[in-house]
């Protein structure tokens, strides 16, 4: 097994800087000038260069591409061009920020998904299915910046039950699950959980049909084991899939919703992204980027672990 | 049937319900556009918006904007300048006798040798206090600087290259920041960002990047007429325009800024108030004088501005627009007396067109460069179908190549003859029209075609230089109204853009809100303003 993980760890080495070169260059294929964001549109060309050159973007690609690594290898992500601040400081504000969202948003989606998948796969074909399969459909379809717009139309316009934008009523600092606190998470929550449950509802649905209807499963009722047993062998049987979808889809959470923080003005890594992207801002783009893509990488890592030490036979393959 | 325990749900609900802040009395809580606080440390970035809330409130400036008329054209008065002359035998020296008994927020003394270690920040780059990104606002502004030197702890001297009577409009871009603080903060500028210190009517208390900051009244400020009403401002970056609206129905922030036109019936339904007021800004295409580009011909150019119905088009955008009756917005003290007049009359445009040699059978087939968004861009892909219906009706045919607001940005900068204009001959743009170099010289100045300046289409009349020149040479104001009047007159007769409309400066409030006045300028003045219970 130790083995194993040091194999994958090793695999994950190449992956994450093949990452980094890709974020870069990503970056900075994209139209636009990154010095946009801090020059007045009527700069002369004197100033531009001037600008240019004391950011280091009038080197070639490649050394820029060095230089970049170089520091991020030693902890630095360099400072962002629009407010002058450190990119670490930025990106580690804003992921505190969307873990806290996205834990809220994986409690609840996670949770409903898995019920709502279990209550499909046993009652197949019933009406407890068709509405458990209607609600995973729509959390599947239905555009979540729109859901949030809408939550927002009924929650904090109409009725004015919760707030609509923001972390908190001091922002986002000093945060604490307090009720205040709560108030401001629970819609960004909901709209951020919708996709994960409607997934996890299809694929457990799925997972729970099949399995119900393989052979072991009648080999143990006929044994006589309890349905809470049998409902036992079906979790186990189901769950390296399941964790599968689970690790991508809390990748996905953790890296934040740009059109769900924006619509809430939630400052979390999607509503940094937003920004960096408007403002051509390439150290704090490259650096969020290349940050949310490593939670993917070690996320990837994690959950083959998980598996292989809940299914023995991946580690064999 | 289970039964649902409703009980622990209500609870929940109410609670969530009666934990709702209390608003406090006198607390104005504005949405912003930015996505982030403008920079605090003096010299706002985040163009005029910057400028409104994190400029004029916590810093003045030697000569600040008359923002207390919502009926006329904001003007300069004096700011931490109680006057200012120019040398009787040397027009390029200017003397700024500063105002007595100022003082920064840190207690510090405001005197020449404040206002030459801030020319310092923004213009010697081997200065202890230099900040490049001030200076990346600041130093754009006041170009023709070669010198300043405190004559004595309240004159201060500055040289500009060659004798320039808009000085005064581009000093009054340079907001003074305490050195003493500067100094007290280990001369570090993130440390200042987060405790700034200026001598404007606010200071800032609280800071939250990217989310929100706290500004309290100067109980000490010198205007004491301008001592800030209100118990506390709050600026919160909103920039998503539907996040902002929910923001203000919610009750959450009582204050705006630019909320869409199509959430305006939504808002007043509400019981909003929606402000707005003309402001130097207008909407344009520029058009390019470059060889071969069809605008060339002034009855082409008059033909087009008299193809849009600026009229129906401001009743597209809800109301929400001026048109345009010049370059200048109507009413302006320098808008003078055009002879053209920008009408609607599809048959007289017909008329010069067919007089330029075009008609039904050889339209004008030509390109224009817009963006999907931007900043003072209003709608600019509804709006730019609009004229391109218009203009179409009269012979003039236009393909449009659609642009990220950036990358406009860039291709404006390069002019109208560099490939990345991709053979259009006209840019929708808008620009701010504040002072003589914004509103006319930077558009059409013959030596400011890039790269040299953004005189995008390389339009070059000796005629208008000479007027220029005398813009910059005749220090009477009300000498120098005339010429700026000739100057505009000479833009819409030869009418050098296609002059559309003009925006209105949206904002929609609370009703509690009192005591705004809506200056005729990209600043305002949060000063007068008070929370009705």
């Amino acid at each position: 097994m130790i083995l194993f993980i040091l194999k994958r760890i090793g695999y994950a080495a190449p992956v994450a800087l093949g990452v980094s070169l890709v974020c870069f260059l990503l970056v900075h294929l994209a139209p636009g000038d990154p010095l946009s964001a801090i020059l007045p549109v009527d700069a002369t060309a004197e100033m531009q260069a001037q600008m240019r050159a004391a950011y280091g973007f009038d080197k070639p690609l490649p050394v820029q591409y060095g230089i970049w690594l170089w520091k991020v290898l030693h902890g630095d992500l360099g400072n962002s061009i629009a407010t002058g601040r450190p990119v670490l400081a930025e990106v580690s504000r804003a992921v505190g920020n969307s873990l806290i969202l996205a834990a809220s948003a994986t409690l609840i989606g996670f949770t409903f998904g898995t019920f709502f998948g279990f209550v499909a796969g046993y009652a197949r074909d019933s009406w407890l299915d068709r509405v458990a399969s209607a609600v995973a459909v729509f959390g599947v379809s239905v555009p979540h910046y729109w859901l949030g717009i809408v939550l927002v139309i009924i929650f904090s316009a109409n009725l004015g039950w919760l707030p609509p934008t923001g972390a908190g009523p001091q922002g986002s600092g000093n945060w604490w699950p307090d009720l205040e606190h709560l108030r401001y998470l629970v819609l960004p929550a909901v709209t951020m959980s919708v996709i994960p449950m409607g997934v996890i509802s299809r694929t457990v649905r799925a997972l729970v049909g099949d399995i119900l209807h393989q052979d072991f499963v009648q080999a143990l009722r006929a044994k006589g084991l309890s349905e809470f047993g049998v409902f036992r062998h079906v979790v186990k049987n189901a769950a390296p899939t399941a964790i599968a979808i689970m690790g991508l889809q809390l990748g996905y959470l953790l890296g934040g919703s740009i059109l769900v923080e924006t619509v809430f003005a939630w400052p979390g890594t999607g509503f940094l992204l937003n920004a960096a992207i408007f403002q051509r801002d390439l150290p704090l783009l490259q650096g969020t980027i290349l940050v949310l893509a490593m939670f993917f990488v070690t996320l990837n890592l994690l959950v083959d672990v998980v598996q292989t030490a809940l299914d023995p036979r991946i580690e064999r393959a | 049937m289970r039964k649902v325990h409703r009980g622990p749900l209500l609870g929940l609900a109410l609670a969530l319900v009666l934990s709702a802040p209390a608003v406090a009395q006198g607390v104005l809580r504005i949405g912003m556009t930015a996505s982030d606080i403008p920079l605090t440390t003096g010299q706002p970035d985040n163009g005029g918006e910057g400028m409104r809330f994190m400029g004029f409130t916590a810093y003045d400036a030697l000569i600040n904007w008359d923002l207390s008329s919502a009926d006329k054209a904001s003007e300069l008065i004096p700011g931490l300048a109680a006057s200012w002359k120019t040398d009787d035998a040397d027009k390029t020296k200017w003397i700024f006798t500063l105002r007595p008994d100022v003082k920064f927020h840190d207690g510090s003394a405001f005197n020449a040798d404040a206002v030459v270690w801030n020319l310092d920040k923004l213009l010697k780059t081997d200065s202890p206090q230099y900040d490049p990104r001030q200076s990346a606002q600041g130093r754009i502004r006041i170009p023709g600087v070669t010198g300043y030197k405190a004559l004595d702890p309240m004159t201060v001297e500055i040289t500009t290259k060659t004798p320039d009577a808009t000085f005064p409009y581009q000093i009054a871009w340079i907001m003074m920041s305490s050195p003493a603080n500067w100094e007290k903060l280990g001369k570090n500028w993130d440390a200042v960002a987060k405790a700034p210190s200026g001598t404007g009517p606010w200071k800032l208390t609280g800071f939250v990047p990217r989310e929100r900051a706290e500004l309290v009244p100067n109980k000490e400020y010198w205007d004491k007429n301008r001592v800030p009403k209100l118990d506390r401002l709050v600026l919160v970056p909103l920039p998503e325009a539907n996040a902002r609206v929910a923001a203000l129905r919610s009750g959450q922030v009582d204050w705006i800024e630019a909320p869409a036109p199509d959430a305006v019936p939504s808002l007043k339904a509400a019981g909003l108030v929606i402000v707005t007021n003309l402001y130097p800004h207008n909407w344009t295409w520029h058009l390019s004088r470059a060889e071969g580009s069809p605008w060339n011909d002034i009855r082409v150019r008059k033909a087009a501005n008299l193809a849009v119905d600026r009229e129906g088009l401001k009743e597209f955008l809800g109301g929400l627009a001026t048109p345009a009756q010049g370059f200048m917005t109507p009413g302006h003290p320098w808008f003078g007396k055009p002879t053209f007049k920008l009408g609607y009359d599809p048959a007289a445009a017909k008329k010069l067109l067919k007089e330029a040699g075009y008609g039904p059978d050889k339209p004008i087939k030509t390109k224009v460069l817009i963006s999907a968004s931007g900043s003072g861009q209003m709608q600019p892909l509804p709006m730019n179908e609009f004229l391109q219906q218009n203009l179409a009706e009269v012979g003039i045919n236009v393909e449009f190549e659609v642009t990220e607001w950036n990358t406009l940005i860039n291709i404006w900068r390069a002019g109208a003859k560099a490939d990345s204009a991709r053979g259009g001959t006209a840019m929708n743009y808008s620009y701010l029209i504040q002072d003589p170099f914004t509103a006319f010289i930077r558009h059409a100045q013959c030596n400011l075609a890039p790269p040299n300046g953004t005189n995008w289409g390389y339009y070059c009349d000796p005629e208008m230089d000479k007027l220029f020149d005398a813009v910059r040479t005749t220090f009477d104001p009300k000498e120098q109204l005339t010429v700026l009047q000739k100057v505009h007159e000479k833009f819409v007769d030869d009418a050098l853009f296609l002059m559309v409309t003009h925006d209105v400066n949206p904002r929609a409030m609370s009703p509690k809100v009192k005591g705004f006045v809506q200056a005729q300028s990209w600043y305002q003045d949060l000063t007068p303003i008070t929370m009705a219970k």
